[in-house]
């Protein structure tokens, strides 16, 4: 089994406008490697979901993309002010999103589940006042 | 019909040219996830959003174009993202719905 292409994203915390960066990017790489386009839109969907994320509710933080023979991992790494309730947070709609972050557009409360439904795997590990890892996977054959 | 023919049939002011694209679809909507989540390919996307992050989301879902509405102008790093990534940018004095219900009848999807 060969060694997967990483590449690692800074996600700039105070920078709306810069939001999407790497999504865009990891999404170029992808169809650079030739990979499906069905494929590409799921991984750059959950990606660009998980971004966002990082930026309008933990200041930031460093996305790792992994791309394997079979499968794309995307870990999204914080040091935010973590999920309280996962299962609350999943569900579909509920946001803490501030007003000013939604006359932006952004605060639908669909990003995690959007995430869920467009990978093929997907974990949380979060701490209160630690911040939140999101692991998610997926498969490409 | 492609994004620069819509433009055309509908008068759409011309924002930004952007590349030719085939429009499939018409999709409306202004929360961002939302649209991330739904918005289907090549799609003439109608909306009053006008920052940047509309470029994000038209660029990872392969809108065909994105049609801003009521007036509304995009914010200078909308349109610079527009350039950069080639979308097609348009602007509509009328509103989402009267536009949508046009863009669905000239584009015949
Ligand atoms: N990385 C994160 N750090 C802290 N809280 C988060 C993070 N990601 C999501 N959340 C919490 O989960 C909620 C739901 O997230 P999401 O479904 O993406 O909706 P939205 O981002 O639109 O609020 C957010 O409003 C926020 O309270
Ligand atoms: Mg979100």
């Amino acid at each position: 089994m060969s060694e997967p292409i990483r590449i690692t994203y800074e996600v700039d915390g105070e920078d709306f406008m810069s939001a999407g960066t790497a999504s865009t990017d990891m999404k170029r790489v992808l169809r650079q490697l030739g990979l499906d386009s069905e494929i590409i839109r799921r991984a750059a969907i959950a990606m660009y979901e998980g971004e966002i994320n990082m930026v309008i509710h933990a200041h930031g933080g460093v996305a790792e993309v992994a791309i394997y023979e079979d499968r794309i991992e995307m870990n999204l790494i914080d040091h935010g002010p973590g999920i309280p309730d996962v299962e609350l947070a999943m569900s579909a709609g509920y946001s803490t999103a501030a007003e000013n972050i939604r006359e932006l557009g952004f605060g639908a409360g669909m990003g995690l589940p959007n995430m869920k439904k467009y990978t093929d795997e997907m974990t949380i590990e979060t701490e209160v006042g630690k911040g939140t890892t999101v692991r998610m996977v997926v498969r490409t054959v | 019909m492609t994004n620069r023919e819509l433009a055309a049939a509908l008068g759409l002011r011309v924002i930004c040219p952007g590349a030719e694209r085939e429009i499939k679809n018409v999709y409306c909507g202004d929360l961002l996830s939302w649209v991330m989540g739904r918005i289907p390919s090549d799609a003439a996307w109608i909306t009053v959003m006008t920052n940047h992050n509309v470029a994000a989301v038209a660029v990872l879902r392969d809108a065909a174009c994105v049609v801003l509405c009521d007036g509304a102008e995009p914010d200078a790093q909308l349109l610079a993202r527009a350039e950069s990534e080639g979308i097609a940018l348009y602007a509509s004095e009328e509103d989402v719905c009267r536009t949508a219900v046009r863009a669905v009848a000239a584009a015949g999807v």
